[in-house]
């Protein structure tokens, strides 16, 4: 886990003894790859487990070098292919690996963002990786956050931003931790009470209260993009208050606050009891944005290697089956039940499938209101730095492509994804817009310098 | 004839819970109007909106539901959803732990001080200090020190108990009969002997009231812990009903938290009846 290779980056013959302090560790990955079917992440897969498996035959350095430089790597991996399938053994590498600990406890929120964690229990995708798993729903963000670095939970369902700000050590103290799969893209909206039903013009939105989940959350940068966008200073012009999502339903009834932008089911859940309307989905702002991640801590992930890649690929396949429309009625029925998002089936059909009331009458339908992509672009990190920067969470020079490198581990997702089948991509960032504006992950300085409205 | 006192208080108590339980079906009964909606439309809805039933269920709701819960107190179908009484199982034991642990730590130091002047004089500014503190506010600070969610709740319930029983038991010595402590000082009676047979039954009725009033603080105080970290016990289960929206279960676990801590309440009447001496 610790040397991270970027997937689909191949080095050229001849140059591999500048690319690695050891050459013969590295050995075949340092050769052209073969043009086969194989995706980016399969392929690295596959070439490890060649060096690995060279490394086992010839087990000192010089002698392996030499045989490398005799025959070259090509070679060499077409002669162990002869008298060892290595395609099998990628296949055994994703399934076997003794386990440190089988008993583990994942922490999540109530809310629809979660499907892939909580469905991997009912449904059985963390039980076919041999692990036992106990996903225990948690009050809030900071709970949650409290009793990962605890280590009472192994992993847990977060905010996209806030392993970056824990590793940061943003609201407490600086601990690593990692992303390797993002939960849910999209899946969010802005929700407004019901008795604001004619103010839909957000630049009328002047002294209303807004719930959003954590500081530390999209909700909390998307909602105050979009009110920057209208016009509006969201620390000066607008009231932003942090509830939990699960309790946000009860607080709008209580008029305590006249909107949010929050998580499903919660919203859907606020038009099911006739409190609220859906104003925009968070697809509407940002198309393909990311919600919540599946965060576990860089001593997990280096202390129990076998266990966290068995939990990453069980999450990651639960993920990709998640992501399939026609699985969606079965995961509804599934989470559910008290013991996971205690809410009615009919909500959570609407969130997962996409057909849903408005709130004002309307049957509206979007098959991508919320689905589920686990790949952690670092990119995704570097926007929500930007975001951070711009309303004063963080001070100073950022390390924009460190940190994000640091946290979002593209690479690990692309192993766990090359292993359940799934094509991962072959780079780890990718340019996006938000409300039209694009968002070039190189330049995040003049991207965050764009905006009129900023702390920063 | 004439009916006792007791027998005429019951039936006002009969009286009162159904009047109250009357107004209560009535002030849920109603539907408000509901807004004209397509077919479609409505099947994607609540009742709430649909047919303008009241957000509030009626005494009948409540009653339905209870006896489901009632039927199946201990089941279990996985850490996020258990039964009732194994909630409040978890609950009481966290309660009866951390509450043992301040009798042990709040009884000595409270003969203490309230045998010792100087200690009296010593201890006293932390203790009207720490005294008023709201025991959630310690939530934070002992998840962050004590890294563990559940013995956090412990050490909550630990915090709030201690103050009446270290006061009261502390007032309790220093106030008996300075003739009777004279009387055992003449007798030559060592200071071990003096504490148990002499101070300590005087004392009892008002170390008992201290420990009464605790273990309702401790009581009350569970529930909201509970709220906040979660997992296990009736305060998680009320939060839980409370994110479903489900005010039926969150009034019947309100029952319930009333039910237990007026057991908790009756067993150390009791107790205090029979320390109780004439003088």
């Amino acid at each position: 886990m610790t040397d991270r290779l970027v997937p689909g980056v191949r080095h050229a013959a001849g140059t591999c003894t500048c690319c690695s302090p050891d050459p013969a560790d590295r050995g075949l990955s340092c050769e052209p790859a073969s043009s086969g079917p194989l995706s980016g992440g399969e392929q690295l897969l596959k070439t490890r487990i060649e060096n690995t498996l060279l490394r086992a035959i010839i087990p000192r350095a010089e002698t392996r070098r030499a045989f490398l430089r005799a025959v070259g790597g090509t070679t060499a991996a077409a002669a162990l292919a002869e008298f060892f399938p290595v395609l099998t053994a990628t296949d055994a590498f994703a399934q076997a690996a003794p386990l440190e600990k089988k008993k583990l406890a994942v922490g999540f929120i109530p809310i629809t963002c979660a499907t892939p964690i909580i469905m991997a229990a009912p449904l059985g995708f963390y039980a076919k990786q041999g692990l036992d798993v106990d996903v225990v729903k948690t009050a809030g963000w900071a709970v949650v956050r409290d009793k990962t670095m605890n280590k009472e939970y192994d992993a847990a369902h977060m905010l996209a931003p806030m392993p970056i700000a824990i590793s940061m050590g943003l609201g407490s103290t600086a601990v690593p931790f990692t992303v390797p799969a993002i939960e849910n893209i999209n899946g969010q909206a802005i929700c407004l009470s019901l008795k604001h039903k004619d103010r839909r013009d957000p630049k009328t939105w002047k002294g209303l209260k807004f719930a959003i989940p954590f500081d530390y959350s999209n909700h909390n940068y998307l909602l105050r993009y979009f009110l920057a966008e209208h016009g509006l200073d969201p620390d000066q012009d607008v009231q932003l208050r942090v509830i939990p999502p699960p309790d946000m339903v009860a607080n709008l009834r209580a008029d305590n606050v006249d909107g949010f932008l929050a998580p499903d089911n919660i919203v859907q859940r606020a038009v099911f009891d006739g409190i609220g309307y859906i104003h925009t989905l968070s697809k509407e702002i940002w198309d393909g944005h990311p919600c919540c991640a599946f965060a576990a801590s860089q001593a997990f992930a280096t202390e129990m290697p076998n266990t966290y890649a068995a939990l990453l690929r069980g999450l990651i396949e639960a993920s990709a089956y998640a992501s399939k429309p026609a699985n969606r009625k079965q995961i509804a029925e599934a989470i559910a039940p008290a013991n996971y998002l205690n809410a009615p089936v009919t909500v959570l059909e609407q969130v997962l499938t996409g057909t849903y009331a408005d709130g004002l009458g309307g049957v509206k339908s979007d098959p991508d209101r919320v689905t589920f992509d686990p790949f952690p672009w670092e990119s995704f990190a570097v926007w929500i730095l930007t975001q951070m920067k711009r309303w004063g969470q963080v001070k100073g020079d950022v390390d924009y492509a460190g940190i994000a490198k640091k946290v979002f581990l593209a690479t690990d997702a692309a192993k766990a994804m090359a292993a359940a089948g799934l094509a991962p991509p072959t780079t780890t960032s990718k340019s996006f817009s938000v409300m039209g504006k694009p968002f070039d992950p190189s330049q995040p300085e003049a991207y965050l310098s764009s905006f009129k409205i900023k702390r920063a | 004839m004439r009916v006792s006192l007791t027998a005429r208080a019951a039936i006002v108590s009969v009286a009162l819970f159904l009047v109250f339980i009357g107004a209560w079906h009535l002030a849920t009964r109603g539907t408000s109007a509901t807004a004209a909606m397509s077919p479609e439309y409505a099947k994607l809805m609540g009742v709430t909106a649909t047919q303008g039933k009241s957000a509030m269920p009626g005494p009948v709701d409540v009653g339905e539901k209870l006896w489901g819960h009632l039927k199946r107190p201990f089941y279990d179908n996985g850490p996020n959803d258990k039964g009732l009484g194994i909630q409040l199982g978890f609950s009481i034991a966290r309660v009866l732990v951390g509450y043992l642990i301040a009798v042990a730590v709040a009884l000595p130091l409270g003969f203490l001080v309230g045998m010792s002047p100087l200690m009296h004089k010593a201890l006293d500014p932390f203790i009207q200090i720490l005294k008023p503190i709201s025991p959630l506010a310690w939530m934070p600070l002992a998840l962050y020190t004590i890294k563990d969610s559940s013995v956090s709740a412990i050490f909550v319930i630990f915090i709030c108990a201690i103050w009446p029983m270290l006061i009261n038991t502390a007032f309790g010595v220093a106030s008996v009969r300075k003739e009777w402590i004279s009387v055992a000082r003449t007798l030559e009676v060592g200071t071990f002997r003096r504490v148990f047979t002499v101070i300590l039954p005087a004392a009892a009725p008002t170390i008992l009231t201290g420990m009464r009033i605790s273990i309702g603080i401790a009581w009350l105080v569970i529930v909201a812990a509970e709220m906040l970290v979660g997992g296990t016990g009736i305060g998680y289960f009320v939060w839980n009903e409370w994110n479903n929206l489900s005010i039926t279960n969150v009034i019947i676990a309100i029952l319930m938290i009333g039910l237990v801590g007026m057991a908790f309440d009756q067993v150390l009447a009791r107790v205090t009846r029979l320390v109780t001496f004439p003088e």
